[in-house]
């Protein structure tokens, strides 16, 4: 697409300037496709060459390496052993003798069942002993699942264990060729503090991720292809795979009133989100600039006013709101007493009023934070920025939307982002402050019924919290989030004005 | 002449935008402090029905502040106690994980960084209560549920709270790698740079995150309700609170105490907050600016 000049772009009226920027716009998004396929593409294309990469490794050092090596590849940890690696040679050692004996004995009875997650369940049968029928324990598709995913990714740990072994014996041939000395074990444990030193940092953290993050985030993704709740325990009654046919439901608007919901609550997460962002993030500037006023005294007073929302937890002005606009709360009788109403309204009960609601009490709690972080940007601003505009003659609007606009915009990008992020995955707010709205029927689903107020998280919450345990739309509903958390990440991303070098100022 | 009513002028204008201003503010802070103002009244107010169709109350006293503390009555006391302890355990291990993580991440180069942090970025897109459902299953399976809430929830809180990286990295990145390069001409191990030279640096960023640590589990009610499978003896104070009012016979019978308990758990979060407020700025604007 042609881009305009600025002064051919000037040249342009009102609706051409419209149309130019939409183009822009299309072009831009084509363009985000476009790289993100080639970016994936290029992921797969590095993968597969790694992989070639290795597999040639495999065979050249085999070939090229010495006896020691040789051997390493059937006895992890020789070459280390052989040339005085103790420590490390035992460990190779004592990993592949625990991985072998755990495998042939447990895992692989595992791995075989991953593939309809046990064949019968917890059955009654008849006991000779008592002359009677008793119940007996069958699989459990729950630990196939668990133990079967786990032991698939022991498998893959030891490739790459396997891979290291040998490299490390070629790499000791090739020190010891060149007349060098193999590293010892009190040369390694320099080297945990020292040239290794961000090993050693990270390993707490990333065993903690890996097991509490990684693995049942993976888990939870299978749980969307299996057909795992309440009536489907797994222990009573077994689940098993069932492919794409969760996903299929979701998206089913005829049938089913869950794709109705679904598209509904999505609708008002996306909506929740703009308003509640935005909203926070300018009348959260206002403030600061209100307080930042030259001739007003007292700032710190004031701000200190603010401040203290956000010390108190959030969750006691959360209930507390909600009570105060609750049907028999204060805010009804005092409306009542001043004559404005003669019967209580109820908030909560009405779609419209409640959304609005959660929007306005959303600024109360948000504005505070935004009036911190503004302030601190808006006294960076240099003053004679607006020193000159006013010579210039531009008025107070003129000065905020050329200048503090801008200048925010630029700084706060990547928080605009994540506080969009936030607001979707906003869970305390919605069912704190909204725990009161009524259900709508037509969202009833499996699960639960949902609120008009409900967002895509809160419903995640329902539906698995709700009597049927409904874990296999729980996860589905997760990876939604996922999607559309990441579509709106990739997007936001690339608008952002300054893609700043992380290198830069150290 | 001429330029002397000008100023005049423009000082007049000034002083009326600035009456403007401060009627503003006035009702702007009136807004913003009437529903704690609120919750202090009614928490002394010994009327127990939710409505009263008044805010200052007749009778004054201290009754719901008392059956908090009765155990008899409530277990307000356990749950504060839970959420204290999981708090100042949580604290330290979460900033020594975020610390090990932010620090590896922004000082050193080494082959796999892009690649975990990319990848860490893409995990937090995942909603975090997804995974809470196996969690609890292997949780309960240590037993660590329920009425042992409490491990569960140090477990859950702190095991993956190196993600949460980014503000502390962010401030690592402002101090100049030129300092460490010097000690590291001298001799110094990576791991001496670390305790001795930029940890001292880092005394803001510590207070931030531990000061950010100490106050998540007050105010977290997912994960808390979910992990407590509804056992009173295993909730936080959130959770407890929640769940006292959320009928309505509940809510007639306690409302007024559920304010007592407000200001109860609002009082030292507060005190801790704005002794320390100076770090949670700098902390906040840092994070804002960096992303």
């Amino acid at each position: 697409m042609k881009r305009l000049t600025t002064s051919e772009y000037i040249r342009l009226n009102f609706f051409q300037k419209i149309l130019y920027k939409l183009a822009c716009f299309f072009a831009a998004v084509f363009k985000l496709f476009a790289d993100i396929g080639k970016g994936i593409g290029k992921g797969v294309k590095g993968l597969f060459k790694g992989i070639g990469k290795d597999l040639k490794d495999f065979a050249t050092i085999f070939a090229k390496g010495s006896w020691r090596t040789k051997v390493s590849y059937f006895i992890f940890g020789f070459g280390n052993l052989a040339c005085g690696q103790i420590v490390r040679g035992l460990l190779f050692l004592l990993f592949q003798v625990a991985f072998i004996g755990y495998t042939f004995t447990i895992g692989a009875g595992w791995m075989a069942k991953l593939d309809n997650l046990g064949d019968i369940g917890a059955h009654e049968e008849y006991s000779p002993i008592y002359d009677a029928y008793v119940r007996v324990d069958g699989d459990d598709s729950f630990k196939i699942m668990l133990y079967g995913v786990l032991s698939l990714i022991l498998c893959l740990v030891f490739i790459f264990v396997w891979r290291m072994s040998f490299h490390q014996s070629y790499e000791n041939d090739q020190l010891l060729a060149k007349g060098k000395k193999v590293p010892k074990f009190k040369d390694d444990l320099r080297e945990i503090v020292d040239a290794k030193f961000h090993k050693t940092l990270l390993t707490v953290p990333i065993i903690g991720i890996s097991m509490f993050t990684v693995f049942p985030t993976l888990f939870m993704v299978l749980v969307a292809f299996t057909n795992y709740d309440g009536a489907h325990d797994g222990y009573s009654n077994l689940y098993t795979w069932r492919g794409w046919q969760n996903f299929a439901e979701l998206f089913n608007t005829t049938s089913s009133n869950l794709g109705y919901a679904f598209k509904h609550i999505l609708g008002w997460t996306l909506v929740w989100a703009v308003f509640a962002t935005f909203s926070n993030y300018f009348l959260g500037m206002l403030l600061a600039i209100l307080i930042n006023k030259k001739g007003i005294k007292l700032k710190k007073l004031w701000r200190g006013i603010f401040v203290m929302t956000i010390a108190i937890p959030q969750f006691i002005s959360l209930l507390y709101m909600s009570k105060l606009f609750a049907k028999n709360g204060l805010i009804n009788a005092f409306l009542i007493k001043m004559g404005f109403l003669s019967v209580p309204f109820d908030f909560w009960a009405n779609t419209m009023a409640s959304r609005i609601l959660l929007i306005v009490i959303n600024i109360w709690i948000g504005v505070p934070y935004l009036m911190l972080i503004a302030t601190g940007i808006l006294m960076n601003i240099p003053e004679d920025l607006y020193e000159s505009a006013k010579i210039d003659g531009a008025n107070p609007w003129q000065q905020y939307t050329k200048i503090t606009l801008p200048y925010m915009l630029f700084i706060t990008g990547p928080y605009l982002l994540t506080s969009f992020i936030g607001n979707i995955n906003n869970f305390n707010v919605v069912y704190l402050l909204g725990g009161g709205a009524v259900p709508n029927p037509k969202l009833l689903t499996s699960g639960g019924t949902a609120s008009d107020v409900d967002l895509l998280i809160t419903w995640l919450f329902k539906i698995t919290t709700g009597t049927e345990s409904n874990y296999k739309l729980a996860s589905v509903i997760g990876i939604m989030i996922f999607i559309v958390v990441s579509i709106i990440s990739v997007i936001g991303f690339n608008a952002m004005p300054s893609t700043k070098n992380e290198e830069d100022f150290q | 002449m001429m330029s002397t009513s000008r100023q005049k002028s423009l000082k007049t204008h000034q002083r009326v935008s600035n009456v403007f201003a401060y009627i503003l503010l006035v009702v702007l802070s009136i807004i913003w402090l009437t529903p704690f103002v609120l919750i202090v009244f009614e928490s002394f107010r010994t009327e127990t029905t939710m409505q009263v169709g008044y805010v200052i109350p007749k009778v004054w006293g201290f009754a719901n502040y008392k059956t908090l503390f009765d155990k008899n009555a409530m277990d307000f006391i356990v749950w504060y106690k839970n959420t204290f302890i999981i708090a100042i355990i949580c604290a330290p291990i979460q900033t020594f994980m975020v610390l090990c993580m932010s620090y590896t991440l922004s000082r050193m180069r080494f082959k796999g960084r892009k690649f975990l942090m990319n990848f860490m970025l893409v995990l937090g897109m995942f909603p975090g209560f997804l995974s809470m459902i196996i969690l609890k299953k292997v949780l309960s399976g240590w037993n660590m549920i329920g009425a042992n809430s409490v491990y569960g929830l140090i477990i859950v809180y702190t095991a993956s709270s190196a993600m949460g990286y980014y503000v502390s990295k962010g401030f690592f990145d402002t101090i100049p790698k030129s300092l460490d390069e010097a000690a590291r001409v001298d001799g110094a191990t990576r791991a001496r740079v670390f305790l001795n030279i930029t940890l001292p640096m880092a005394k803001p960023i510590v207070i931030y995150t531990l000061l950010t640590a100490f106050m998540g589990p007050w105010g977290d009610f997912m994960f808390a309700k979910y992990i407590c499978n509804n056992t009173s003896a295993g909730m936080n104070v959130a959770v407890g609170l929640q769940n006292m009012i959320a009928t309505s016979e509940g809510l007639a019978a306690h409302y007024t105490q559920f304010c007592a308990a407000g200001v109860l758990v609002a009082i030292p979060v507060t005190i801790l907050f704005m002794c320390l407020q100076k770090y949670y700025v700098e902390g906040v604007t840092g994070g804002a600016v960096k992303g």
